[in-house]
């Protein structure tokens, strides 16, 4: 597993922990209570997002579920929708990995936009068919900074998994 | 333990395929929200949650807080001066009415008990600090730092030193959550203040709310100011609540649209007071024919067929 399939550098095997680490901090960093501020991402969605891409095998639509009643609750939201939303990213993240992973950081991230961007909109389908009101469009700024944090948290949550770079010409690889 | 990536990955057991996994949790979550949007069975599940994870949620908020701390430390002193000046010349300005307030309390109190009237409620409030909006963006709800332990129960009103701000709708064990006036599935009972016109006000979104079911020539002025008029026996009456700000009287429609923004500082944060419950109001007797003069109470009564 590389950053990207078209890297030439392996990267040691993940760590459970870590990702369930990860997840969970991602948890915490969304209870923050920032309000109505518009463009504060969804960092839940962005992990979750980045884990069944890199990891499919691993993280899925269960995980996105079980994040997603995390989050209807914290959120005093309606139960269910988070986990809707979450489960759907997951299938698409998951579903698309192999695709994704062979793309530079950049492009990841214009495929990683339209699934954030899908997931608000399911969000926001499902409140208003229950009577809620719109929330205006900078609420959709959110999945651009998520798309625009990509590259920085790629190399973040895969910080554990480099390995020292020792050059042997004998050996290439 | 074998590791994944090293190890081969399980070719033939990868239990269920994606499109069936899908279709299961997806349909897992339609039953969670039509269970919670029409039937509300899960608000224990809620409450268990929010308990444990208070002290998490205090804690994340803390960066936020100090945050505000800082920006409140920095402010100038002479902002601070300023404030404090106005402050006691506006108390200045209202001594007046309180030192005769309690007189006339209980003159009110002799009046009404020689016309043999029901007595006024005395008010209660408890001073709550709001702690931060829910992250919601489809409603309009904020945190309050009180909760069933200091006797806070769902239902009691929240008014801030102008007017109503919303009402008390779940109690946690430290804190409670209140909807919001300009959230949509609020509606609380107004009369204008000039004309004693009685009507029902609801949010309406983006911060506005709307004098609902009044007919299309209602004595609405742009500027009335409406105070809540107490017949739910939720909010006691003559709290001020909002001004209209926009009437459409659009004849093709049989009601009027009025706009009106509220007074109390609904979207700005600080301080609140939560009212005590008010007594409950006698049931409304079933014998008693219905009059025809309760056009603008927003509810329609039906008239039992015997």
């Amino acid at each position: 597993m590389q950053p990207t399939h078209s890297s030439r550098r392996i990267l040691l095997p993940v760590r459970n922990w870590f990702i369930v680490f990860t997840l969970l901090v991602a948890l915490v960093l969304n209870l923050v209570p920032f309000g109505r501020l518009p463009g504060i991402p969804d960092w839940v969605a962005l992990v979750l997002a980045f884990w069944c891409v890199h990891q499919p095998l691993k993280v899925g639509m269960a995980a996105g579920f079980v994040l997603g009643l995390a989050m209807d609750v914290a959120d005093a939201s309606v139960m269910g929708q988070h986990a809707l939303a979450y489960v759907l990213l997951a299938f698409a993240a998951a579903g698309l990995s192999r695709r994704v992973l062979w793309f530079p950081l950049a492009q990841q991230a214009l495929h990683v936009l339209p699934m954030f961007l899908g997931m608000q909109l399911v969000m926001m389908v499902t409140r208003m068919i229950g009577g809620a009101e719109f929330p205006g469009v900078l609420w959709f700024l959110s999945s651009i900074t998520a798309t625009l944090l990509w590259h920085p948290v790629t190399y973040l949550l895969l910080i554990p998994q480099f390995r020292p770079e020792d050059k042997d010409v004998h050996r290439p690889i | 333990m074998s590791v994944v990536g090293h190890a081969p990955p399980p070719f033939f057991k990868r239990g269920p395929a994606p499109l069936v996994r899908l279709a299961f949790f997806v349909s897992l979550s339609l039953a969670l929200l039509v269970a919670d949007l029409r039937f509300h069975t899960l608000e224990w599940v809620r409450l268990a949650v929010a308990t444990a994870a208070w002290p998490l949620q205090r804690a994340t908020g803390m960066p936020i807080d100090a945050a505000g701390d800082f920006g409140a430390y920095l402010s100038r002193q002479a902002t601070l001066l300023k404030e404090n000046e106005e402050l006691r010349r506006r108390q200045l300005g209202t001594a007046n009415l309180l030192l005769r307030q309690d007189h006339l309390e209980r003159e009110n109190k002799r009046l009404r008990a020689l016309l043999d009237m029901r007595d006024r409620q005395p008010v209660e409030g408890r001073i709550a600090e709001i702690l931060y909006a829910a992250r919601d963006p489809f409603s309009r709800r904020v945190i309050i730092d009180k909760g069933s332990q200091q006797g806070i129960a769902a239902g009691q009103a929240v008014v801030d030193d102008i007017g109503v701000i919303g009402q008390v709708t779940r109690v946690f064990p430290l804190t409670s959550e209140v909807l919001l006036l300009t959230d949509k599935d609020q509606a609380i009972p107004v009369e204008v203040q000039r004309n004693g016109l009685r009507a029902v006000l609801a949010g309406a979104g983006s911060g506005m709310m709307e004098l609902r079911f009044l007919a299309a020539n209602a004595e609405v002025q742009v500027g009335d100011v409406l105070v809540t008029s107490g017949l739910d026996g939720v909010y006691l009456p003559g709290l001020p609540v909002a001004r209209v700000v926009k009437i459409d009287r659009d004849s093709s429609h049989s009601f009027a649209r009025i706009t009106c923004a509220p007074l109390a500082g609904v979207e700005r944060h600080g301080l609140a007071l939560v009212l005590g419950d008010r007594r409950a109001l006698p049931p409304q007797p079933d014998d008693v024919p219905v009059t025809p003069d309760q056009p603008t109470r927003g509810k329609r009564v039906k008239k039992k067929v015997r």
